[in-house]
Order: C-alpha cells, then structure tokens, then sequence
C-alpha cells in the first residue's frame, strides 16, 4: 500500500490556486496545508485580540472553496491543515459554511486545540515550568514585556485520531510541520508510536514537502532550467515502511531532482542528526536519496531516536515598534549620496527630540543586502535607500515614517519613488524559543459533521 | 595567486532562517566534490566569508550520504525575522551569496562539476 500526501501551501500568503490545482492533476489521499511560520501565530493573536472570531489563516478559506468540487468527486480525498491558527474552532466553523454551501454539511471536520497555552501561562509557571529561553537560559519570569502568544509545536497523534474518528478535513492550531505528514501516515498505516524508523521516514517527507514548490524548483539557484510558472507542488508517496518517494503532479512546472530534494532536505536543519519532532528524534543523516524516473526522488534509510519529553513551544512577547522606508536615489555617486540623505534624516528627526534604539540605513544595489560581501561596482547609477528604525516609543516611530517624504522638497536633487505614502508603523513581536512538558499540555480533538460546527456557537 | 573557483561550480546551496540563526546547506553535486568540501569548506572560512552578517560563531554539521554540509550561523540575522532590520531577514540571499565564494582550484575539479553540464 502506498499512501499520498501532498503540500499545497508552505506558508500563509503562499499561492491560493496551487491546492486546487495539485488535486485536480494527481489522484492524491491527503492534501496537507501548512499557514504557521515561527511568528504567524503572534499576529493572528493580534487579530483575535480585536475579533474573537477571526485569528486563523483565512486563506484557507478561499482555497477550501476552491476545493469543493474535488472534494465531491474524489471521496477519498482528505484535507490536514495548521490553518486554525489561534481559533481553531472558528476556522471550523467558517470552513464548514462553506462545506455546507457547498451540500458538503455531512463531512466530518476535525479540530486539534491544546496548543495554545497563553492564558495558562501562570498556573504552568507556578507548576514548575520555567520556560527558560532556549538561546539565553533566562526564565520567562525575567521577560518585562508583555507575551502576546504562547504555543506548544503539538505533534501527529491527535491528527491521527482525529483521523480515526473519520475526520475528512483537520483543522489544527500550531502543530509540528512534518506532523501534517506523519499524522495520515500512522493512520494508514496503523504504526505504534514507538516505530521510530517509520515515524522518521514520514517526518523526512513531511519535512520535503512541507514548503511547498520549494521540494519542486522553487528557490532552486538552477531556475533558468525549468519553467516556474505552473510549477508543481509536491506529493509524497509514503510506503509501510517509512520510505518514500518525493515527485509532483505529471505535466506541471518545476523540477524533483536529487538537487531540489536535497535542498529541501537541509533547509532550516540545525544538528542533522536530531531533527526534533514532538514524534521522533530524527537522524538525517542516515537519509540516501535517489533519482528513479522522471521528477521522482526515492528517500529512505531515515533512523531515529526517542521522541523529546517536551514540547517546543513558540512564544511571542512586544517589543515596541518597527518601521522602514524607502526611497530611491540616483546620481553618479549614489551611495554618497543616500548617506547624506539618511544623515539628513536622522539629524532633523534628532532635531525634534527623536534618537531611537536601532537603525539600520541600507543601499540596496550597492551590495548591502548581504553586508560585507561586496563594494559598490563601478558606474553604479541609483540605489535604493532603504531604513529601517525600531524604539519601544511608538510616537517616536511614528515621526521616522514621517520625515522621509520631506526630502523630495528639501533633500538633494534625484530622488524619487517616496509618492507610495508614508511607511506602516508596526508593532514587533519577538521571539522566545522555550520547551513545555508534554505531561503539562493536553491536546484536544473534537470531531463533528460540517453541519454541527456551523451551528455551533 | 594560487587559481579559485567560486563554490557554485562543484556545489548548490539553500539558506533560511532558525530565529536568529542562519542556516545553510551546501550539497556538492558529485562525491568527490564532497569529499573536497568537507576539507576545504571549514566553518572558519564560511564564517570569514560572511564577518560582515557578525555572526556569534558558526558550526558545521556533515551529512556525508546527500554529499552535504550544513552550516549553522548563530545570531547571523541581526535579531531574526520578527526583529531584524536589514531587508533579508531570513538569510534566504545566504545560499545565493555563498556561491560566489572562492575555493582553491581542485586537482580533479572535472569529477566534480555537476554531471549533466559536465563538457
């Protein structure tokens, strides 16, 4: 038995047509959408905050409704999503007006809550959960600044059973990425959880396909060879015994090569030989990969390790305000010249009682998005200048994104592009990589047609 | 000057973000670019190719079966995606900027070169 799990989406803000897309070009069992990079969920706290409806990937939405019709035609298809954000259950509710719409109101929906463990902060803390900073050793009691969202990684097993409970769709809150993967896989395929060597082979696919084309010829340095227009996303055909093979719908864009997979496969690794899952302690590298045909990559050999007593957990806290701006600048000595523009800027605004913590003055295409590496080249005509300024102050962020349209009357002549409007004060949400017992958080699963979640409150 | 090739010609990369730590993994595209890599790739020439990111050091991890080397960057990113202020805030213009970096010219740089654009 081979099971097929397929990517549509690595991260929120990805492409809304590539889910629909993948199902209607390959017969695939799961359709796995990741929406949570490390500091998503701060700013869906943020949005809850103000609506205690919303705090999910919306996205989501949009891409569930272009997927009904799949999902009519293809009953075996299933969908595992982190969309729920910080409002699982109102993600549910939403997706399942559209299900229902859709004469889908006897799907079963499957929610994943427990992750979130921002309002039980103080009653784990005083239980003996420090929440040391994985980076510094600091006690979470040490942090002045005010936490904005505290989420354990969850792993696969409550997929798994919402899955067994015969969920068609998972909504889940934050959750391990390559859990979206080993979750359907344990269902399928029946695993104990303490098969390590299985569970790492399907954490290593989760972990390819879980950015979506970039397992595909996305961020491949050899982009002049494929064509990226209709690029592919991936899909993972898992077997029993945790091997798989990584390839993409027949016809679609991009490329799965050796190259891409192995890319893949480091990216944003630490240790290679523990890749920490809340399901395994992964080794990547016992992992071989192998070309065996056209766009199909065979990986195999993954090994792993006991599974980590804790949980990670993502935690956010403010930390004042940010805002950047830009403008561009030409001259025969355009660096000279944005120079004296961002000196010109910070003198007026020091003028009217504004110095900040940090600032950043930049000329892009003069080498300075990657610092150190290279001079300016020669007949260099324009760069764009570009700085950024952070303060716990926000009015004093507020006159930064002030002061840069002024220089188009009252700065050197040969400047332009500062007409897009004044640069967006946000608030920044830092970030505290800390660990929770896992005896400390209790996953919860709820399973019930579309129709029950849509007349929930 | 003894002759250079930029790593890009026996080697691809990928770069993103752990916090404020960078990673990057480098794959040779043969065994034998590989087994050149792993000595002449050190995590001090990486770290002296990148002084102006101010990294707090970096550490080097080998993965001998996919032909890979990872490096990891720590406090690379001048405070990370939610934190930094420079325009890469991820390190994703890392794995396009180590290409260019310059390795002594290898004995048998052919058996190196990717397979299919091999002359």
């Amino acid at each position: 038995m081979i099971v097929r799990i397929a990517n549509g989406a690595g991260f929120l803000g990805d492409n809304l047509d590539a889910p629909r897309r993948l199902v209607e070009s390959a017969a695939v069992d799961y359709l796995t959408l990741e929406y949570l990079a490390e500091l998503t969920l701060s700013i869906l706290a943020r949005v809850r905050e103000k609506d205690p409806s919303a705090g999910y990937a919306e996205d989501f939405l949009t891409v569930l409704k272009s997927l009904t019709p799949a999902l009519q035609s293809q009953p075996g298809l299933k969908i595992v999503t982190n969309a729920g954000g910080m409002n699982p259950s109102a993600c549910a509710k939403a997706a399942a007006q559209i299900l229902a719409s859709a004469g889908l109101g006897g799907e079963q929906v499957g929610v994943v809550s427990g992750d979130d463990l921002l309002a039980d902060l103080p009653r784990l803390q005083a239980a003996g959960c420090a929440f040391e900073n994985l980076d510094t050793g600091e006690p979470l009691s040490s942090l002045a600044q005010a936490v904005v969202s505290a989420n354990a990684y969850l792993g696969a097993r409550p997929i798994a059973e919402a899955l067994a409970s015969s969920a068609r769709i998972v909504i889940t809150g934050r959750v391990a990425d390559a859990s979206l993967t080993v979750g359907p896989a344990v269902h399928e395929f029946g695993w104990q959880w303490n098969d390590r060597r299985r569970l790492a082979g399907a954490s290593v696919a989760g972990h390819v396909i879980e950015c979506g084309a970039q397992a595909t010829g996305g961020f491949y340095p050899l982009w002049r060879e494929i064509d990226l227009a209709a690029v592919g996303y991936p899909i993972a055909e898992l077997a029993d015994d945790g091997d798989s093979i990584i390839t993409k719908p027949a016809g679609s864009g991009g490329v799965v090569n050796r190259e891409t997979v192995a890319e893949q496969l480091v990216y944003e690794i630490g240790d290679p030989a523990h890749y920490l899952t809340p399901d395994v302690d992964v080794d990547f590298t016992t992992v071989e990969i192998e070309e065996c045909g056209v766009d199909r990559v065979r990986v195999r050999g993954a090994t792993g390790r006991a599974a980590p007593e804790s949980y990670k957990v993502s935690l956010a806290y403010r930390d004042g305000y940010m805002a950047t701006g830009q403008m561009l600048v030409y001259d025969h000595a355009p660096v000279e010249k944005a120079r004296a523009c961002a000196e010109l800027i910070f003198a007026r605004l020091k003028a009217a009682g504004c110095e900040y913590a940090r600032s950043s003055v930049e000329c892009l295409g003069a080498g300075d998005a990657v610092p150190g590496l290279h001079a300016p080249p020669q007949g260099l005509r324009e760069v764009m200048l570009r700085i950024s300024i952070h303060d716990p102050r926000r009015e004093a962020v507020e006159r930064f994104a002030k002061e840069l349209a002024p220089l188009a009357t009252s700065g050197p002549a040969g400047l332009a592009g500062y007409a897009s409007g004044r640069p967006q004060v946000r608030p920044v949400f830092a970030y505290w990589p800390t660990l929770v017992p896992k005896a400390m958080v209790s996953p919860g699963v709820k399973v019930q047609t579309a129709a029950a979640w849509k007349a929930a409150n | 000057m003894e002759p250079t090739i930029p790593l890009s010609e026996i080697a691809h990369a990928r770069s993103g973000d752990k916090g404020n730590h960078a990673n990057i993994g480098v794959i040779a595209y043969t065994p034998e670019g590989y087994q050149y890599l792993r000595d002449a790739l050190s995590a001090k020439l990486v770290a002296d190719y990148f002084v102006g990111l101010q990294c707090s050091r970096v550490e080097r991890f080998e993965l001998p079966r996919l032909w890979a080397l990872n490096f990891l960057l720590y406090d690379a990113l001048a405070g990370g995606a939610s934190r930094s202020l420079r325009i890469d805030t991820q390190g994703k213009l890392l794995s396009t900027a180590i290409a260019d970096l310059p390795l002594p010219t290898p004995k048998n740089l052919s058996a190196m070169r990717r397979p299919s654009s091999a002359p």
